[in-house]
């Protein structure tokens, strides 16, 4: 058992989100940052679907009721276990009563947003409609389909003293905004596939979007993020469309040509226009680009796109083999 | 609406596909062709779900495919081959109280139309109201055949929150809320169903193909 301790606005329990329930009008909703909560579960021992506390802010303190392994990955934040710093993107042991606490993310070219602390076995919450994601606007999933709140109490699926064996002390793997950079001319990046209205906006627009840098503005959160550009987006024409699923990572624009993008939470239908869609290999890198950050987004092909979604299981695999030689080598130590 | 000749089909990332069909307007027929092609591609290996829209379909990957080309290929030519199907649906009624505090902007549909609010509570129960497709949050449906009459634009500033069984038109359109949150619609009055519960293995009251006929419980002038 956790409790929570110290607590900001939206924190949620997360998984991989919710697949298959579009045609009821419910939305993905999942981690924000994928890869870190797929890490976060392998450092444990996890299968891929176990679920885990996304933190966005800070600080958060919770209190550990008894012997339990966690993880913690995503942000660098400065966390500390009774004030006894802790390394980033590591599994370790934390006894009864002892207080984990992460700091804001810790500032720098590579300060990512959001924090991921993964149980045994995953958070213990039902699974509602095939997921244990919250999703916010239905108000189910999650705990009691609701942000956490301070005296929260949390279970590990897996049981608090099942602590995978070989995984007491610490290890830390190259988080992936180190081992898959992407920028362009020095800025953060993330990869566009152009959407069915892309053809539809001016030879500047193009040039503004696919050639400035995009600023993630204060009214960005996990529904969406809305962009600041020094030039707005125009169509050649005002379009006028009928409702249409959209999925995260569309890339939308209201009549203001400033660009929305969805994320996890964003609903299932949508009627702007879409100028393109941030692949899907590339979200992550969105979910911990924190506010006020500035964006480049690059154009890419289908082939590419998927080379990419590729390359982050390539990374993920690398992973899960140091985890296990890890986990050996302190079996035989 | 911006009509489309010929029927389109775009990628959204690689998260998924969609198909739209052509046609100045939405149609019932046309959304009946949407269903057919919905179930038959539903069938394909690389489609995780397939969603209808309104007289268009989102096609979810199970797994993306490499050869796009080809998928977007064999979806032209199903929807060439699949004839429409009318859905037997259920018919559900819901019993509305238009206008007072559930109906806060049916002034507004007033000013707009020119309307007395009599004849606006008449044009709208009158209708057998189709779901064409389901969206926007869990439950919600989206609803054909609502007369133009009493279109109205959606709002300047969307309202932060409405509540559940809020009943609302925005623009040429109208539906039922089915949780509390944010709507740009203009809301009319208020029901008391339940459209949804997610410890259902089917969720939604209410699916494509379904009707519903809005009974006036009440009006508050």
């Amino acid at each position: 058992m956790i409790e929570v301790i110290t607590v900001g606005a939206l924190t949620t329990v997360q998984d991989r989100g919710r697949y298959g329930c579009l045609r009821w009008g419910v939305g993905t909703a999942g981690a924000m940052d994928g890869v870190a909560l797929a890490a976060g579960n392998l450092l444990l021992g996890n299968d891929a679907d176990g679920a885990a506390i996304e933190v966005q802010v800070f600080p958060f303190r919770v209190r550990f009721h008894e012997a339990t392994a966690f993880a913690l990955t995503g942000a660098d934040c400065d966390a500390t276990l009774d004030g006894l710093p802790l390394m980033p993107w590591s599994a370790c042991t934390a006894q009864a009563g002892q207080e984990l606490r992460l700091a804001a993310p810790r500032p720098g070219p590579a300060r990512s947003s959001r924090a991921y602390l993964c149980l045994p076995g995953g958070v213990d919450v039902p699974l509602v409609l095939h997921s244990r994601s919250t999703q916010l606007r239905g108000a189910f999933g999650g705990l009691d389909g609701q942000p956490l709140q301070r005296g929260d109490r949390l279970r590990a699926a897996g049981g608090m003293a099942e602590m995978p064996s070989g995984m007491l002390g610490q290890m830390g793997l190259v988080p992936p905004e180190l081992a898959l950079p992407l920028k362009r001319d020095g800025c953060a990046a993330v990869r566009v596939l152009p959407a069915a209205e892309y053809s539809r906006y001016t030879a500047d627009s193009h040039a503004a979007f696919w050639g400035s840098e995009w600023k993630i503005t204060p009214q960005s959160d996990r529904y969406g993020y809305r962009f600041a550009g020094e030039q707005p987006l125009r169509a050649i024409a005002p379009m006028e469309m009928r409702s249409h699923g959209i999925v995260p990572g569309v890339i939308q624009v209201p009549p203001d040509g400033q660009p929305i993008v969805q994320m996890r939470d964003a609903q299932p239908t949508g009627g702007y226009p879409k100028i393109g869609t941030v692949i899907e290999a590339d979200l992550w890198r969105l979910g911990q680009a924190p506010i006020g950050s500035r964006v480049r987004f690059i154009e890419t092909t289908w082939d590419a796109a998927l080379d990419a979604l590729d390359e982050v299981q390539a990374w993920l695999a690398d992973a899960a083999r140091q985890i296990a030689l890890h986990r050996r080598t302190r079996s035989a130590a | 609406m911006t009509a489309l000749h010929e029927p389109m089909v775009s990628v959204l990332g690689t998260t998924a596909v969609l198909f739209e069909a052509p046609g100045a307007e939405m149609t019932l027929e046309t959304q009946r062709h949407i269903w057919s092609l919905a179930r038959e591609v539903e069938r394909w290996h690389e489609v995780l779900e397939a969603v209808p829209g309104m007289n268009n379909l989102m096609l979810a990957f199970a797994r993306p495919p490499r050869d796009i080309a080809g998928l977007q290929q064999r979806l032209l030519e199903a929807w060439d081959a699949v004839p429409p199907t009318a859905l037997q649906g259920r018919l559900i009624e819901l019993p509305v109280t238009y206008g007072g505090d559930g109906g806060p902007h049916m002034a507004d549909v007033v000013a707009h139309t020119g309307l007395g609010v009599d004849d606006i509570v008449e044009l709208h129960s009158s209708p057998t109201y189709p779901v064409f497709a389901l969206g926007s949050h869990p439950g919600y449906c989206y609803l054909g055949g609502m007369n133009p009459r009493i279109a109205t634009p959606r709002r300047q500033q969307p309202v932060l929150r409405i509540p559940g069984g809020a009943v609302s038109i925005g623009g040429f359109q109208t539906g039922v809320s089915a949780s509390p949150g944010p709507s740009g619609w203009n809301t009319i009055g208020s029901t008391r169903m339940s459209f949804f519960d997610p410890t259902q293995e089917m969720p939604a009251l209410l699916q494509p193909g379904d009707s519903i006929k809005f009974r006036i419980e009440k009006v508050i002038r």
